[in-house]
């Protein structure tokens, strides 16, 4: 982000707001500036290697009471209550609860009712919250930035500088301004969103950039909707993504256990409220996308901007005409074992997975549960459901929605990242094809072999329900017989997520 | 960490876009809690393919990584840094780097530099027409050199700086311990706190 606009009176953008309040020291002569770090967020994966360069150079951590850790990469979500059974993931897990009591941090382990993926966990808490600066050793890190944060992940060498020093040396940010204007369709949801911004600017589009959402179409999202997108600011190459506070958001975080209260919430509101872009600020590039154009959008390819609307058909990479993205493309359908020119919605499926960090808040469930209700599973098709934390599983199961979801013929597992990256024992058989409302769709990111197709949550309900790629508007039997864009009926499943 | 000025070794022509952390190191190899050892697991599943280049000679011993646009995107795992490191790799040049990636290279003493498409293209001319040829980088005068071959990379001069020095982040940074102390008596009483804990 520019950092040139640093005196108060000069328009600034929310990014641009939120940096200069963080400001330790500003970097002169190419050197970066020095960041404070609000709050911290570990998990079992990318810290054992901190602590240990902790230990080495006999520091401590500088603010125990700003940091928090839970188990979630490497979790089992069966059988929690017995002893993991992958000796190396059972070191992994035990090296965290070692450092942890070691440093003096607040650990949320396996079994704990506050338990879960660290990005759906630290919201849920209310400590994520607008005007702050968030870093988990973890790429997906912008998820915060829905509250108005600036999230940034992190390596591991970067938690260990942050866990001694409570700061970060960052270069300045470029500011990107997204703007989706309109109004989503019924059966379009915030996850399709993020899919056509990423195919419009590609995997390495956000490179250098703080993305900013903006416009009808975000204002009218939930914090959940905002967080799937801002979730995956990351694949588009940006290093965070953020959207203004504003009602939304002051609803969804007063009364949570950390969230500010009295004269502590009235003083944040205020600032809160001055973070917004100034209407004159100037963002370095900007992207318009049409809400009301949009469809049910799903990924064809090996990286998550190799994307397409779900009634469209697997381009041709002949017709592409960078080089390097034909070669790309060409490989990616070897790998995917698809051909140009395939109708999406003609690829059946082996596995659906709902879950990880993108799509697995209350809901998440709540919209795919809607599309299932009533329905069984397409035979053959494994599907499966994790929560995204505890609390969520929790309140599933109070609303009945793990009943929808095991009569369905679903598996209804224990929180964790489970089949979003294939770490514990959830991965996909080689060869294996899955509709996945997780994040990446990587080679072998799910598994060894394993085929992933990105898509909504909804999407992904329909299409454990037929066997192949679907959108609720494919179903049959709609609820409220309501005619879609393309000539079809819905189902009552109206997603605003 | 080590002082690095020049690089020479054997160069490794990888002609593929948008290589990702996890195809750097799957995930399954996380679990372990070590910084170092990680060098059968890099490009695990490519490594698999016979005609993977790195399973051809010479390029088995490579040091010098010279890939496709987008290197290193997704996860933020510094263990990609680590496996490269490991396996022998002092230096990557590609087109775009994934910004974590970078930011981790640079850390653990891997040296990223970003290069020009065309330069890509000529340096993998340069390596294939002649394999096991080494490459050369200079850190002081920022050029990669391949034979006849000499191409510009970028780097940020802090990076660079840091490497050529040695220099541990950690420790520049507590030199401002006084200004965060500062910084950190200003900071607003709402602002979030994970102890005492609370919970619904
Ligand atoms: S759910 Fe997936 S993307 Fe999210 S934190 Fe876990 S592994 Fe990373």
């Amino acid at each position: 982000m520019s950092t040139t606009n640093v005196s108060a009176r000069s328009p600034r953008t929310l990014a641009e707001k939120v940096w200069d309040n963080h400001l330790v020291t500003k970097g002169e002569g190419g050197a970066p500036d020095l960041i404070y770090i609000d709050l911290h967020l570990v998990h079992e994966v990318t810290s054992p290697q901190a602590f240990d360069g902790l230990r080495m150079a006999g520091r401590p951590v500088r603010r125990p009471d700003l940091t928090i850790a839970t188990e979630d990469h490497n979790t089992p979500t069966l059988a929690i209550d017995k002893p993991i059974v992958d000796l190396t993931s059972r070191t992994q897990i035990d090296t965290l609860r070692k450092n942890a009591q070691e440093f003096g941090i607040r650990l949320h382990s396996l079994g704990d009712v506050e338990q879960g993926i660290v990005h759906v966990v630290g919201p849920q808490l209310g400590l994520t919250m607008p005007g702050i600066t968030v870093v988990c050793g973890d790429s997906h890190t912008s998820t915060h930035g829905a509250f108005g944060a600036m999230a940034i992940g992190i390596g591991t060498s970067e938690v260990e500088h942050v866990l001694a020093t409570q700061t970060l040396p960052l270069k300045p940010f470029k500011t990107m301004a997204i703007t989706v204007e309109g109004e989503l369709r019924p059966g379009v949801s915030s996850k399709d969103i993020i899919l056509a911004v990423i195919a419009k600017i590609g995997t390495g589009g956000g490179q250098g950039y703080v993305l900013e959402y903006r416009g009808s179409a975000i204002r009218a999202l939930s914090m959940e909707g905002r967080m799937t997108i801002c979730n995956m600011s990351i694949e588009a190459g940006a290093r965070a993504g953020m959207v203004a506070p504003d009602e939304t958001t002051y609803a969804y975080l007063k009364g949570r256990p950390h969230a500010p209260q009295g004269q502590d919430w009235d003083d944040a509101v205020a600032y809160w409220n001055t973070l917004a872009t100034d209407d004159d600020a100037v963002f370095d590039a900007e992207v318009y996308l049409d809400a009301n154009e949009l469809e049910p959008f799903v990924t064809w390819g090996t990286n998550p901007g190799q994307g397409v609307s779900l009634s469209g058909a697997i381009p041709d990479p002949g017709g592409i005409v960078d080089a390097n993205e034909r070669s790309a493309a060409e490989r990616a359908l070897e790998y995917m074992d698809l051909e140009a020119g395939t109708r999406m919605k003609d690829i059946a499926v082996d596995a659906v997975f709902m879950g990880s960090c993108t799509n697995s808040r209350i809901e998440d469930l709540r919209a795919f549960a809607a599309v299932i209700k009533g329905h069984k599973k397409a035979e053959g098709v494994r599907v499966m459901v994790v929560p995204g934390s505890a609390r969520v599983r929790i309140e599933a199961e109070a609303e009945g929605l793990d009943k929808i979801i095991t009569e369905f013929g679903a598996e209804w597992r224990f929180a964790g990242c489970s089949m979003c990256l294939g770490m514990n024992p959830d991965q996909l058989a080689p060869g294996e094809r899955c509709a996945s409302t997780s994040n990446r769709n990587f080679e072998g990111r799910q598994g060894k072999g394993g085929r992933t197709h990105l898509v909504s949550p909804v999407v992904a309900a329909a299409t454990a329900i037929r066997g192949t790629l679907s959108s609720p508007w494919d179903l049959e039997n709609t609820p409220d017989g309501q005619t879609t864009p393309d000539g079809q009926t819905t189902t009552d499943a109206k997603v605003s997520a | 960490m080590e002082k690095i000025s020049t690089l020479t070794g054997i160069g490794v022509p990888m002609r593929r876009s948008n290589v990702d952390t996890d195809q750097i190191i799957p995930a399954v190899f996380l679990r372990r809690v070590s910084k170092t050892g990680y060098d059968d697991a890099l490009f695990y599943a490519w490594r698999q393919d016979p005609d993977f280049v790195l399973n051809q000679e010479p390029y088995k011993a490579g040091k010098i990584l010279v890939a496709g646009s987008d290197f290193g995107i997704g996860s933020s795992r510094e263990h990609a840094v680590w496996a490269l490191r490991d396996y022998g790799f002092t230096a990557v040049l590609s087109p775009r780097f994934g910004d974590i990636f970078r930011g981790n290279s640079g850390k653990a003493g891997l040296l990223a530099g970003q290069i020009t498409d065309e330069d890509a293209e000529k340096l993998w001319a340069a390596i294939e027409a002649n394999p096991g040829i080494d490459a050369t980088i200079d850190l002081v005068a920022r050029t990669a050199r391949v034979g006849e071959l000499t191409v510009p990379f970028e780097i940020d001069d802090y990076t660079r700086w840091r490497l050529l020095e040695g220099l541990d982040d950690i420790g520049l940074t507590l030199r401002d311990e006084e200004r965060i102390s500062e910084f950190e008596a200003r900071r607003e009483s709402w602002r979030p706190k994970t102890l005492p804990v609370k919970t619904q």
